[in-house]
């Protein structure tokens, strides 16, 4: 019962601080060039990392599927197919956001936690800045309109990865394997994904700096508001994702 | 002037502060002193706003702070200079940036103003060459001073210094101890400084309040310390052997007298 009122508690305060980003920026200026910085930060340094799982994913998809799939009533190019669908409709949004929950979410977590327990946020209070709208708005924005062009190099790398398998091993042929991705395409899918995962970046970007802005105390806190941060932002994702799942494909 | 009346703070059930009314002078370095825990900080937090006291009034000129709107207080805001103990320097700026992070964002003046009236705060606390530089890349003293240079950027009406000097060597301090006072009196603040520092209450302490366990003790000025009677003030100001053999001698030349 207590777990659920501190629960609810921690809800209404996170309900409130999003009422305090979400306001007229000081100076538009100053939030565009957060914006940018935050942008690079976030989202630009994070493509390696994304391209590079989503490369071997793709890879493992391709192979586990051809094991598991492999009858002579099935065409050869159903692993191509299978292989798309599944990067499109649940590893390039849902899974990659999990990834991105440790890394970004991490980051923005400890560094506004750092600021915290360093009085950076008082010194802005201070001043008269409205901190919870200068340090966390760009972010949330920067998150949430880029995170389509993660999305874009996830299933891109993904694909790539499967016709690397398909290409360098016997396992299927790459001819088949493209034609496989070609086969009975729905565009929505493409369309599906984007819109998740910018309800994904909403909540990697938000629940953590929430973390991080609440922080109380010293180095261990913050350490632990950045591990906080990553558990509730997974549990979140994955509770929208059946819930959006069901939305928009239902 | 800042003026608190019937200030109560508590935690938790837990009283911080109780009852504290206390004047802060313009031009004048006004010392709020006590040990640790005896609710200095509590008390500097609750006149500049980053908490709510459960009970009095803050009078900013005669203004209730705890009763202005939101861009009254705004306003006030502008004209408050805050020190902290840790400096909090924006790690992602330079030094001219961080100096220059209040102007940017509240006055409309070009890149090229912003820039000299930076320059010349930087030059004011002696800093000039670390412009370039990180806050990383400096010491904690030269820190300090930055912190200095970026409350006075905005030419403040009212400056807060929290323990300006905790973890500084006593010739750095008495700097910034010096850096302080001259810049209230040449700008005439009103400069409310924490500090447990006897140096410091020695070397500039023109009003001092005296809080133990979270209640006003003494006021009066550094003359007056090593007169005063009060047993609390005494037990705090000849806590430390320097001082000790200081009031030795003080109780000698009375016995003499």
């Amino acid at each position: 019962m207590k777990m659920l009122f501190r629960s609810l508690h921690r809800f209404g305060d996170y309900i409130l601080l999003l009422g305090k980003i979400f306001s007229t920026p000081d100076r538009w200026s100053e939030f565009f060039r957060r914006f940018k910085d935050e942008a690079y930060m976030l989202v630009i340094d994070s493509i390696a990392i994304v391209v590079t799982i989503s490369l071997f994913i793709g890879a493992v998809i391709t192979i586990q599927t051809q094991l598991n799939v492999s009858s002579p009533l099935l065409p050869a190019y159903t692993v191509g197919l299978v292989t798309r669908d599944t990067l499109l409709l649940e590893f390039s949004s849902s899974i990659m956001c999990l990834l991105l929950a440790g890394k970004i979410g991490s980051n923005i977590a400890s560094e506004i936690g750092t600021m915290r327990v360093t009085e950076q946020i008082d010194a802005l209070d201070i001043m008269g800045v409205n901190s919870a709208n200068y340090l966390i708005l760009p972010k949330i924005t920067a998150m949430v309109v880029f995170i389509p062009v993660l999305v874009v190099f996830s299933m891109f790398s993904g694909l790539f990865g499967g016709y690397v398998v398909a290409s360098f091993t016997d396992i299927i042929p790459a001819s088949r394997y493209i034609y496989g991705l070609q086969s009975y395409f729905i565009e929505y899918y493409i369309w599906y994904t984007i819109i998740k995962s910018l309800f994904f970046a909403f909540i990697i970007s938000s629940v953590a700096s929430y973390f991080g802005y609440r922080v109380k105390g010293g180095a261990l806190e913050v350490g632990k508001a950045s591990t906080d941060s990553v558990v509730v932002s997974s549990v979140m994702i994955l509770l929208l994702d059946v819930i959006l799942t069901k939305l928009l494909l239902q | 002037m800042i003026e608190v009346k019937h200030i109560s703070k508590s935690f938790d059930g837990r009283s911080i502060l109780n009852d504290i009314s206390a004047q802060f002078f313009d031009g004048k370095t006004n010392l709020i002193i006590g040990k640790s825990g005896s609710g200095k900080t509590v008390l500097m937090k609750s006149i500049v706003g980053l908490l709510r006291p459960d009970s009095g009034e803050v009078l900013y000129d005669g203004k209730d702070f705890l009763r202005m709107n939101p861009a009254e207080i705004k306003t006030l805001r502008s004209e408050i200079g805050m020190l902290f103990q840790g400096s909090a320097l924006f790690d992602s700026l330079t030094v001219l940036e961080n100096v220059m992070f209040p102007l940017k964002m509240f006055t409309r003046q070009s890149a090229a103003e912003r820039e000299k009236r930076a320059r010349f705060c930087i030059e004011r606390v002696n800093l000039s060459g670390a412009d370039k530089q990180y806050p990383s890349e400096i010491s904690g003293g030269m820190q300090k001073r930055v912190a200095i240079a970026r409350a006075i950027a905005l030419n403040p009406k009212y400056l807060f210094c929290d323990e300006p000097n905790s973890g500084l060597d006593p010739q750095t301090s008495i700097l910034i101890d010096e850096l302080i006072r001259d810049i209230t009196r040449e700008y005439n603040i009103t400069t409310i400084i924490n500090t447990h520092d006897m140096s410091s209450v020695l070397g500039i302490g023109e009003n001092i309040i005296f809080l133990n366990q979270g209640q006003k003790e003494w006021v009066g000025n550094k003359d007056d310390l090593f007169t005063s009677t009060n047993e609390k003030l005494n037990n705090f100001v000849f806590a430390s052997n320097l001082f000790k053999t200081v009031k030795k001698y003080i109780d000698h030349s009375r016995t003499k007298e």
